[in-house]
């Protein structure tokens, strides 16, 4: 079988020699290494004054996207639920009615949508079954909280506003990029 | 009266002369011992606030961290807001706990660091008491310190403190030999057991230069040795927090665990001392046989300030080897003592007598 790396050590239980025996070389040697890591970079980050960068598609609290014109693209379909492994979010569902064109993209939308965020597992499996782009992770992250029940996020957390909009365009694969330039498809009308 | 920051005699004899001619002698005396104490008490209290510290800072370099870096700057103020915390503290009384032996262990292991600490020589003239069984009398009290430890984790009523105890028992007869065989050694080449003439012998070059081979196994040894004597890594057995959760302090908190926290500096700093005074010359600046102007140059910096630095990296060298060994087991602690420094130690007394007999020392 050959080495993935080259970091392994075969193990053998030959006899030390006399000058390995002392341990002397050994400890000199573990000091210098010591000493050495003095002058070393620390890895230290001071953490509440610096905080690590986050990757470009870092899987965060999810967010409810609404399209241009400030609808809102969920249609309460029920896909992101059903494939949740968690069983996080519920929805109840509501009919568009007249006068309501400027809220709702579609013909239906979630009255409610709550995600239970102890159960998440921010696996994104949602936003992958979501056939309206409404869904996504974001780089935000959930905050703490004293109580189990404030950590049920409803719209009223989840539902992006217009004057503070939430760009996502990392999560989205180039092939949906690609798809959405094509308006041939009502999706993207 | 001329205070003079190189030789003290002059200060402490004027002290003590102005004490003795304006009061009865039972109080000038009185009024001496309260002002060595106080003295004493304060350097203990900044030393070991300074080297609970230092390990933090060190043992956060060696593991590419920056350590204490919040409180005041630098975190210089870390350790004396740890204090504060612990002496606010609740003390937990222990219900089978033999309460009176639980409460005298950490009186006796503060003691026996504080009472070696009076014998050592930190600068000309600036000694507490200056015996002329000196080394004798450090080796005797510093061990008694042990018996604080014993009684501590026998009166707790616990086994891992039980286990740390007897640990720290063995650890502590054994080591105590190369201790006291590597001091031996220096004894010989120095003729003297008093510290302050062992400092004087030593004004033409230190004993580690003079005495050559003899005294630098005799120093790696003392540092091996004392080490363990002081129950710090890699010869932490008695309280190895990974197996006896602390050994035989677990009990203990607040105010009594300080105790226990602070006589483990002070030991830390007293076997340095010894380390400094026996083997680098103690206050006694860098001097080399026949080198006039050079020796001239090193003595304008005052004696103290030599103690010190020596004293210093000495402790930062023991700290380096804690934050470098993985801590040895029993069985290899009792073997490594036994079988390997005892008969060097042993060995190298002989060699150090040939040595001084034929005039081979420098």
């Amino acid at each position: 079988m050959s080495n993935l790396t080259n970091k392994s050590n075969i193990v053998s239980n030959k006899k030390m020699s006399i000058w390995e025996k002392m341990y002397l070389p050994a400890v000199v040697k573990g000091m210098y290494i010591t000493f050495s890591h003095l002058f070393k970079k620390k890895v230290t980050l001071q953490y509440p004054e610096q905080t690590k960068p986050f990757a470009e598609i870092y899987r965060g609290k999810h967010v409810l996207k609404r399209d241009d014109v400030g609808r809102e693209r969920c249609t309460a379909c029920g896909l992101c639920a059903l494939a949740c492994p968690a069983e996080a979010i519920t929805m109840i569902a509501a009919e568009k009615k007249n006068g309501e064109e400027h809220l709702y993209r579609e013909e239906k939308y979630a009255a409610t949508y709550e995600i239970n965020m102890l159960r998440c597992i921010f696996c994104g499996l949602c936003e992958e079954a979501c056939p309206k782009e409404a869904i996504f992770l974001t780089k935000e992250i959930v905050p703490s909280n004293f109580e189990r029940q404030d950590f049920i996020y409803g719209k009223d957390e989840l539902v992006e506003t217009m004057d503070n909009r939430i760009d996502i365009s990392k999560r989205q694969s180039a092939e949906v990029l690609e798809f959405k330039k094509n308006k041939n498809f009502k999706h993207n009308k | 009266m001329t205070f003079n920051i190189y030789d003290f005699t002059s200060f402490n004899q004027w002290i003590d002369k102005t004490l003795y001619d304006n009061l009865p002698s039972f109080w000038a005396l009185i009024i001496e011992m309260t002002l060595i104490g106080v003295a004493f008490l304060l350097f203990y209290a900044v030393i070991g606030l300074f080297l609970v510290y230092a390990e933090r800072k060190v043992c956060a370099f060696i593991q590419n961290r920056v350590g204490p870096n919040r409180v005041g700057p630098y975190g210089i103020f870390q350790t004396i807001a740890d204090f504060i915390k612990l002496l606010m503290k609740e003390i937990i009384p222990i219900n089978n706990a033999d309460k009176f032996l639980f409460n005298l262990a950490p009186f006796i292991v503060i003691i026996a660091s504080f009472m070696a600490i009076a014998a050592i020589p930190f600068g000309k003239g600036l000694h507490a008491i200056d015996f002329n069984i000196g080394i004798f009398y450090v080796m005797a009290v510093s061990s008694l310190g042990v018996v604080g430890i014993l009684l501590a984790g026998w009166s707790s009523n616990n086994k891992y403190s039980l286990i740390g105890a007897m640990r720290s028992g063995a650890q502590i007869v054994s080591y105590e030999l190369s201790v006291g065989l590597s001091m031996v050694t220096m004894v010989i080449l120095a003729g003297s057991m008093q510290l302050s003439e062992i400092v004087e012998a030593q004004r033409n070059g230190w004993f580690i230069f003079t005495g050559h081979i003899p005294a630098f196994i005799a120093f790696v040894i003392f540092l091996i040795a004392s080490t363990a004597e002081t129950n710090r890594g890699p010869f932490d057995l008695a309280e190895a927090e990974s197996e006896l959760t602390a050994g035989f302090h677990t009990e203990y908190s607040g105010i009594k665990f300080a105790f226990f926290f602070l006589a483990e500096y002070m030991n830390m700093f007293i076997v340095a001392s010894i380390a400094a005074t026996i083997f680098w010359g103690g206050w006694m600046p860098l001097h080399i046989g026949g080198w006039v102007g050079f020796n001239h140059a090193m003595d304008f910096i005052p004696p103290f300030f030599w103690y010190m630095g020596k004293t210093l990296i000495v402790i930062f060298l023991m700290m380096w080897f804690k934050w470098t060994f993985p801590r040895l087991r029993i069985d290899q602690l009792l073997k490594l003592e036994w079988k390997y420094l005892l008969p060097i130690n042993l060995f190298n007394i002989i060699l150090m007598a040939l040595v001084v007999l034929m005039g081979w020392h420098f």
